[in-house]
C-alpha cells in the first residue's frame, strides 16, 4: 500500500540526505563523549544490581567513587576491573559497597594491567549482552508458541496507577479486553531523576516508577496473559530522561518489547542537556537494536505544543532525524515506531483531509516502519460525545493509512483517568472502524493533484526547508548545526543551548584511554 | 422573578435525563433490574434501561433514560468565583507585553530537602500538566527553574539576580510539617531581603497545602492539588499587572 501519494523520489532522497547531513556531526560528537548514565548502564550489564539502605543504587555509588578518583573521561570499566583484579573485592557488588564506604582507591591501569582489566570487563559485560540475546530468543519462541497479535494495527492501551500491584490486574484486564500492547506510564518526574529507583514500587505520581523489579513483575504477568489469550501481549515503558541507557539495558534484560525513545524529546520538553541526550540515546538505541525492541518516537509532543497544521512539517523533520539516528545505532525498519498524532483543531475546514494527508505522508515516507498513531488530546473537551466521534475519525485515518501501533483514544481524555466503561467503549470504536473500513485502503487512492496529495507535498517541501535551515545553522561555539538549531529555538519555542540543561555535569569527553566493553560488543554486530 | 425549571428532553417540563454507569455484576435480567433500581433511587421515575452490555464476565454497562421530578431554581444557585480571570497563554503574553513592556520573570524551585520536582515541573516545564503547557511555553514569561533541594538563601539570591517578578515554590514532602516550616522560612527571608513594595510575588503549591493558608504562611497565594499552569500564569499576571503584590 506504499506510494499512494506518488511522492517525487528525488525529493524524498533529498529529505533523507539532509537528515543525514544534520545527524552525522551529532553522531561524531556522541562517539567522542560518554556520560554517567552510559557508564552505569555498562555496570548494570555486568550484573551489578541493588541499592544501599538509603535507596542509592550501587551502580551510582560505584560510578561516583570511580569518577572522584580518576574522572569520568576514561570510562569506569578499566578502573573498576583493575580494582577487582588487584583483589580489592571478590565481586562487583562488594566492590561497590567498599567504594561507597571510601575504602577503595581507583586508578587508571596502564600497559598489561589495562589489557587485563579490559578483557575482564568485556567478559563480564558480555554476560549481560548474552542475557539480552537470550531474552530476545525467548520472545521469538513465545510468539511462535502462543501466537502473535492477530491484526494490525496493534491495540495499545495505557495503565498508570502508581502501584505496580494495582497495575498488574489492570494490565491483565486490558489485555483480556483486546490490548496487544500495554504501556505502563512512568511517574511524573522520573525522567529527571539521575538514578533508577530500586525494587517493586507502590507509590508514584500519575504513573509507576520504571524499575527492574517492576519490569520483571509486569512482564511475568503479561506472559501469563499471553498464554491465557493465545497471543503475545507486548509491554512498553520509557527509555527517556537522565537514565535512558540504564533503562534500555534493564528493558533488554527483562524482555520489554517496545520503548518510548525519542531523539530530541528530553532536550526540548525536559530541558536535558543536548549532548547528554544524544550520547545516552545512541547507546540506548544500540541496546534496543540488540534486544529486538521496537522504539516509539515522540513526535506527537510537537503537536501538543504547537499548531498541528502549521507545525506538521516539524513532525516529518523529527521523524527523518529519528530514522537517521535509529538506523545509525543499528535499529531496523521494523523497529521504528515513528510517532505522529491526530491533533488538528476539528473546527477548521477540511481538518480530516489534512489529518489524512499528514498520516499518508508518514506512511509513504516510511513504508516499512510500523508507525505509532496517537489519538486526539488537545481538542478533547468535557464533551465526551464529540470526543467519541473524533476518536472514530482518528481510527478511520489509522485504518486508511496502515498504522502499526494505535494508541486507543478515550472519550474521557481530559476528564477522568479512563473508567472500565471508557476503555470498553473505546475498543468498540476501534473494532467497529476496523471491521467496517479496515480494508478501505485497497479502494482509496487520493487524486494525484487533489487536496490530500498537494497538502502532503507541501508539508514535505516545508520539511526540506526546515532541514536546509538546520544544516546551515551555526553558533559562535562552532557546534554542529543541529545543536546550534536546537540552541536558537528552531524547534518550537524552546531554546536549548549545548552548554546548558540538566545532566550536563554527567557528560565527559572521552580520553585516549577510554574503554567501554558494552559499546565495543554492541558495535560489533 | 425566579422561574423554576426542569430538564428538557423534547417537551417543556418533561424532566427527561440520561445516565450511564457500570455495575460490577454479570449481565442478566437481574442486572438490568438492578440498573433500573439504581436509577429509581436516584430519582428517575420511570427509568428506562435502554442499553445493557456485558464487559467481561463481571461487569455490565448501562444507559438509562428517564424522568426526574426535581425542580431547579437558578435564583438559588450559589457559585464561588475565582478572584482573577483565567487567561489563555496568548492573553497572558499580550497582557505582559502591553503592561510590563518586558518579559515577566518567574523563578521556581523546591526548597529544603524536598527532592520532588513533580509539582514545580508540572507548572514550569513546557510539557505541562493536565493538557496545559507549562509556563516555559509562554513567550513573555522568562522561567528560571532551579530544580530540587534549593536552599532559601540560594532562592533569594537567584530571585534578586534575575529580578524576579514572581517566585514559585513547590513542596511535596510533609513529614513533621516540613512544607509549612519551609514556606514560612522562605517568606520571612524574602520579607527581610526586600523592601515591602519591591518584594516579588510569592506563590507556593503542593498536594497537602490548604489554599486558605496564604496569610498565615506569609505568601501571596497557595495552590493545592490539581492546579494547572494556566491558573498559575493567570494569577501571576493578574496580581502583577494590577499592582497588588502586597
Amino acid at each position: 500500500m506504499s506510494g499512494k501519494l506518488e511522492l517525487d523520489p528525488v525529493t524524498v532522497r533529498k529529505a533523507r540526505s539532509l537528515a543525514r547531513k544534520a545527524g552525522r556531526p551529532i553522531v561524531t560528537l556522541a562517539k567522542k563523549h560518554t556520560t554517567v548514565a552510559v557508564e552505569r548502564a555498562t555496570l548494570r550489564l555486568a550484573g551489578l544490581e541493588g541499592a544501599d539502605p538509603d535507596g542509592s543504587p550501587w551502580v551510582n555509588l560505584l560510578a561516583d567513587a570511580v569518577r572522584a578518583d580518576v574522572g569520568l573521561e576514561h570510562g569506569v570499566s578499566l578502573p573498576v576491573w583493575d580494582a577487582l583484579l588487584r583483589g580489592e573485592a571478590d565481586d562487583l557488588s562488594m566492590l561497590a559497597q567498599k567504594a561507597a564506604a571510601g575504602s577503595v582507591r581507583f586508578r587508571l591501569p596502564e600497559g598489561k594491567d589495562a589489557t587485563r582489566a579490559s578483557s575482564a570487563s568485556r567478559r563480564q559485560v558480555a554476560t549481560g549482552v548474552r542475557r539480552i540475546d537470550a531474552r530476545r530468543k525467548e520472545r521469538d519462541r513465545m510468539i511462535k508458541r502462543v501466537g502473535d497479535a492477530p491484526q494490525k494495527p496493534w491495540i495499545y492501551l495505557i495503565v498508570a496507577t502508581g502501584d505496580i500491584y494495582e497495575d498488574i490486574p489492570q494490565a491483565q484486564q486490558a489485555a483480556r479486553e483486546g490490548a496487544d500492547v500495554i504501556a505502563v506510564i512512568r511517574s511524573t518526574g522520573q525522567s529527571l531523576l539521575d538514578y533508577v529507583p530500586e525494587g517493586a514500587t507502590r507509590e508514584g505520581f500519575a504513573g509507576t516508577y520504571a524499575t527492574q523489579e517492576n519490569f520483571r513483575l509486569m512482564r511475568a504477568a503479561l506472559d501469563e496473559s499471553s498464554k491465557e489469550l493465545g497471543r503475545y501481549v507486548r509491554l512498553t515503558n520509557y527509555a527517556s530522561g537522565l537514565c535512558m541507557p540504564e533503562i534500555a539495558a534493564l528493558a533488554g534484560m527483562e524482555r520489554l518489547d517496545m520503548m518510548l525513545n525519542d531523539s530530541m524529546y528530553g532536550i526540548l520538553f525536559r530541558d536535558i542537556n543536548p549532548i547528554r541526550t544524544f550520547v545516552d540515546q545512541r547507546f540506548s538505541r544500540q541496546v534496543h537494536a540488540r534486544a529486538g525492541i521496537i522504539i516509539n518516537t515522540g513526535e506527537d509532543n510537537y503537536l501538543t505544543t504547537d499548531d498541528a497544521v502549521d507545525a506538521a512539517h516539524t513532525v516529518t523533520t523529527s521523524q527523518l532525524l529519528n530514522e537517521y539516528f535509529a538506523k545509525e545505532a543499528g535499529l531496523e525498519d521494523w523497529q521504528l515506531g515513528l510517532g505522529h498524532a491526530f491533533e488538528i483543531n476539528p473546527d477548521i475546514p477540511d481538518s480530516f483531509r489534512l489529518e489524512l494527508a499528514h498520516a499518508m505522508l508518514a506512511r509513504d515516507l516510511f513504508p516499512n516502519a510500523p508507525l505509532k498513531w496517537m489519538p486526539p488530546t488537545r481538542h478533547m473537551t468535557g464533551d465526551v460525545f464529540k470526543g467519541y466521534l473524533l476518536d472514530g475519525f482518528f481510527n478511520l485515518v489509522g485504518a486508511l493509512t496502515g498504522q502499526g501501533i494505535l494508541l486507543v483514544g478515550m472519550m474521557t481524555e481530559a476528564v477522568v483517568t479512563p473508567w472500565l466503561s471508557d476503555r470498553d467503549l473505546a475498543l468498540q470504536n476501534v473494532r467497529y472502524v476496523m471491521n467496517a473500513a479496515g480494508n478501505l485502503h485497497e479502494d482509496f487512492r487520493p487524486a494525484p493533484d487533489g487536496f490530500i496529495a498537494n497538502r502532503a507535498r507541501q508539508v514535505l517541501a516545508e520539511t526540506i526547508d526546515l532541514l536546509e535551515q538546520i544544516v546551515h545553522d551555526s553558533d559562535s561555539a562552532g557546534d554542529p548545526p543541529l545543536l546550534a538549531a536546537i540552541a536558537d529555538g528552531t524547534f518550537g519555542l524552546m531554546k536549548r543551548p549545548a552548554d546548558a540543561g540538566r545532566g550536563l555535569e554527567g557528560v565527559a569527553k572521552k580520553s585516549s584511554a577510554y574503554y567501554n566493553p558494552a559499546s565495543e560488543i554492541l558495535e560489533e554486530k | 422573578m425566579s422561574t423554576v425549571i426542569r430538564p428538557y428532553g423534547d417537551t417543556t417540563g418533561d424532566g427527561m435525563v440520561q445516565l450511564s454507569f457500570t455495575l460490577p455484576m454479570a449481565h442478566s435480567k437481574v442486572a438490568e433490574g438492578a440498573a433500573a433500581q439504581l436509577a429509581n433511587k436516584m430519582g428517575m421515575d420511570p427509568a428506562l434501561v435502554v442499553h445493557a452490555k456485558p464487559m467481561g464476565p463481571d461487569f455490565t454497562f448501562f444507559v438509562v433514560y428517564g424522568r426526574v421530578h426535581h425542580l431547579v431554581d437558578p435564583s438559588k444557585v450559589e457559585v464561588v468565583e475565582r478572584d482573577y480571570p483565567l487567561l489563555t497563554p496568548k492573553e497572558v503574553n499580550a497582557t505582559v507585553k502591553s503592561t510590563l513592556r518586558r518579559r515577566l520573570v518567574v523563578v521556581g524551585g523546591c526548597i529544603g530537602t524536598d527532592a520532588h520536582t513533580v509539582g514545580i515541573d508540572a507548572i514550569l516545564n513546557i510539557k505541562g500538566f493536565a493538557g496545559e503547557k507549562g509556563l516555559e511555553y509562554y513567550r513573555e514569561l522568562k522561567v528560571v527553574n532551579l530544580g530540587a533541594q534549593v536552599s532559601v538563601p540560594q532562592l533569594v539570591d537567584r530571585a534578586r539576580a534575575e529580578k524576579a517578578d514572581a517566585v514559585l515554590v513547590s513542596q511535596v514532602v510533609t513529614q513533621r510539617d516540613a512544607h509549612l516550616l519551609n514556606t514560612r522560612e522562605m517568606s520571612a527571608a524574602f520579607r527581610e531581603s526586600y523592601p515591602a513594595d519591591r518584594r516579588p510575588l510569592l506563590v507556593v503549591g503542593g498536594p497537602r497545602f490548604d489554599e486558605s493558608m496564604a496569610d498565615e504562611l506569609g505568601v501571596d497565594r497557595v495552590f493545592a492539588r490539581g492546579t494547572t499552569p494556566g491558573e498559575v500564569a493567570s494569577f501571576i499576571v493578574h496580581r502583577i499587572v494590577s499592582g497588588k503584590a502586597s
